[in-house]
């Protein structure tokens, strides 16, 4: 007998009496309905407790607010999605404040040093935020592979405050995810960390040094 | 379990707890290290709740985890069903050592010479990395704690945060003995070394290894919980990716996730939500520019099912493992994880070990520990833990066998002195005449009695028999 059956087999005959099934009701994780002001106000607590940083900006504001944070940080490129609008729009620009602009259209294995040594920031879409615990949401695509949000040292991100849902329980039903998954879906919550040693928070460990998110009001 | 420790080398022997938790009482840098750490987590935990109905929280999360393993063997089928559908490929193991062979031989079909793995504490389990070196695989823990716990040549301490039995002193001169860094006190410079000694690995490793959280049957999901990035790195970088999971953490649905999610970072860290919460659903399609190539899933049995066969032990499986139990014990805060001996250490591992190495080997487990309850308390799935203990410990004693086993072992406690004792006081009470002879012999003899009795007496003061035995009182009271 193979070991799928013989594991199977031995759960269907177990010894014990029939197992009750029980009702599980997720009422408890509800929240009463923020207002899109409260919930941008609580994202913004929860994700600059974990070192993260918000801008609130508008459509007309936001490219010259990454501007200035790039700027800032002296980045020497900017890695954008070659189809999305947000990587359309800064490429057309055509303004002077911003650092070259990479697009991640080849297979990885064709410039896996070049993202992992060279890369200095990414800006990539979300598909939406959740506000009680300052977390993006993201399903990486072909335009958006999963390694910008992952690999360059400063991920941008850009969040619609119309998209910003209160609990995780509420995205997850108000965009049908049982429906289907992508091959990834993540949600990311505050650049990488570590309390590895002594109990000590350390940013940075393997994924983005820092996490910047662009609320579009 | 003793043939994946037979090709280790690396086995502690279980049985010797008490001289190493005599060691581990008297080592002040344990102490200190794990003293603070827990203080640390308990408020964290407290705090992470407020605001929330942690009780119905709990009773959700309960229910979820009951709900699936009503239907655990209808769910791995499904869950095999979906994620074949999504394009991963998926395999059962009996115990450790097969799961080990399946990892292995993936590895061999690819040619791979170096695997990075991600947190699992079913590959700590299956001592897959000791397997896969001894198949001439280098196996990399890529989490900062594993890897320092792999540097030291040493097991995890705690099923959270491995390292947490060192000190930031002892990591500094850990890293600069075996990495060249320099030693340092400053964890920002530490964790930064790491970086960059790592993201080579990650490049260049054929094979990535990950554990899995919750496994979801609906849509054939794996989910990662992590604050690194090195579980998303180990799982999208190279061209393989092989998970493994114990067959227990199987879920119906994403719904059941988003419960179960909300109760383990908070009880495990007092995180609200950990930096990544990573859903891998199948292998790069066609058109996609990262991601692997290949994606697989090894469940592993070992023991689990023989754990379902029983209706109390059952609620073990409950386990989400967040560690909370162990940030609450006072045994576990004072002697630490490396005293068990064992993969899980703290209330959980009290459990759940003896299932997997019976309770000849882990007799010690299920009395260390002061039953004061706190685990149970804290416990986001209420497994209840003290009853659990008290039902092992009754197991590991019983000599007439009265309760059907279902942990292998049974009896394995019961001396030969103890069990004589009880016959002989069962056949007293049984006897009105030698009763009465015998409890008034021992009050008149009672100068003679021992001022030790065994264990027992090094911290406490042995009772004193009365001078008259109740029998003879209630006479003369003439009733």
């Amino acid at each position: 007998m193979s070991s799928r059956e013989t594991i199977l087999q031995r759960l269907r005959n177990r010894t014990g009496g029939e197992l009750t099934v029980p009702a599980c009701d997720f009422s408890v994780l509800e929240r009463p309905d923020w207002s899109t002001e409260e919930r941008i106000e609580r994202f913004e607590k929860m994700i600059e407790s974990v070192h993260g940083e918000v801008h609130r900006c508008t459509e007309d504001s936001w490219m010259d607010r990454l501007a200035e944070i790039l700027s800032t940080r002296g980045a020497r490129n900017l890695l954008v999605a070659k189809s999305h609008d947000i990587g359309q729009s800064l490429r057309n620009a055509g303004r002077n404040d911003l650092p070259e602009l990479l697009i991640y259209d080849e297979p990885i294995e064709s410039w896996q040093a070049h993202l992992f040594n060279e890369v200095e920031a990414s800006i990539t879409s979300t598909r939406g935020g959740i506000a009680e615990t300052g977390s993006l949401i993201l399903w990486p695509t072909v335009d958006e592979p999963r390694l910008m949000s992952l690999v360059p040292p400063v991920h941008i991100a850009i969040l619609k405050a119309s998209e910003l849902y209160t609990t995780f329980h509420e995205a997850m039903k108000a965009q049908n995810w049982a429906a289907g998954m992508p091959t990834n879906a993540l949600l990311i919550s505050g650049p990488s960390k570590t309390a590895d040693i002594e109990q000590t928070l350390a940013y940075g460990v393997h994924g983005p040094k820092e996490l910047i998110v662009l609320v579009i009001e | 379990m003793s043939e994946t420790a037979e090709h280790t080398g690396h086995h502690i022997d279980v049985k010797q707890f008490h001289p190493r938790a005599q060691a581990a009482i008297q080592n002040p840098k344990i102490r200190k290290n794990f003293r603070s750490a827990m203080d640390g987590l308990m408020a964290k935990r407290k705090a992470a709740f407020e605001g929330w109905d942690l009780e119905t929280l709990r009773d959700l999360g309960a229910n979820i985890r009951m709900r699936a393993l009503a239907n655990l063997p209808d769910l791995l089928e499904q869950l095999e069903a979906k994620l074949t559908e999504n394009g991963v490929k998926v395999h059962w193991a009996v115990d450790g050592d097969e799961a080990c062979r399946i990892v292995t031989a993936i590895c061999k079909a690819r040619d791979a010479k170096t695997v990075i793995k991600g947190k699992s504490m079913v590959s700590e389990e299956m001592e897959l990395n000791h397997y896969l070196e001894h198949e001439g695989i280098e196996a990399l823990e890529s989490d900062l704690g594993e890897y320092i716990v792999q540097l030291a040549d040493e097991t995890p301490s705690h099923i959270i945060m491995p390292a947490i039995h060192k000190n930031t002193g002892e990591i500094s001169q850990l890293l600069h003995d075996k990495t060249g860094t320099d030693l340092s006190n400053d964890v920002e410079y530490l964790t930064a070394s790491a970086r960059l000694q790592l993201r080579e690995k990650f490049m260049n490793a054929d094979v990535g290894v990950s554990g899995v959280n919750f496994a979801v049957a609906e849509t054939g999901t794996l989910c990662l919980v992590e604050n690194e990035g090195n579980g998303r790195m180990t799982t999208t970088v190279p061209k393989c990716h092989i998970a493994v999971t114990g067959i227990e953490k199987v879920v119906p649905t994403l719904e059941d996730v988003t419960g179960l999610l909300a109760l383990l970072t908070r009880s495990a860290t007092g995180q609200h939500i950990t930096t990544y919460f990573n859903m891998i659903s199948g292998p790069r399609k066609a058109e996609e520019l990262d991601g692997p190539e290949e994606v697989h899933l090894v469940l592993v049995d070992n023991g689990r099912s023989s754990i379902y066969q029983d209706d109390e032990l059952l609620d073990t499986l409950r386990c989400i493992r967040c560690g909370a139990c162990m940030n609450h014990c006072p045994v576990y805060t004072r002697v630490g994880g490396h005293t068990y001996g064992t993969t899980y250490p703290g209330p959980i591992g009290k459990i759940l070990m003896p299932h997997l190495i019976g309770l000849d080997e882990g007799r010690h487990l299920p009395t260390a520990s002061s039953l004061c309850g706190a685990c149970g308390e804290v416990c986001p799935v209420k497994i209840p833990i003290p009853d659990l203990l008290v039902r092992l410990r009754q197991e590991s004693v019983d000599g007439d066998k009265l309760h059907p086993a279902k942990v292998r072992g049974h009896g394995a406690k019961r001396g030969t002195m103890e069990a004589m004792i009880w016959k002989g006081w069962a056949w007293m009470h049984a006897s009105p005449g030698f009763y009465r002879f015998g409890t008034g012999a021992a009050s008149k003899l009672r100068a003679l009695q021992p001022a030790s009795a065994g264990a027992w007496t090094d911290y406490r003061t042995a009772p004193k028999l009365a001078a008259k035995t109740l029998h003879q009182r209630m006479k003369e009271r003439g009733q």
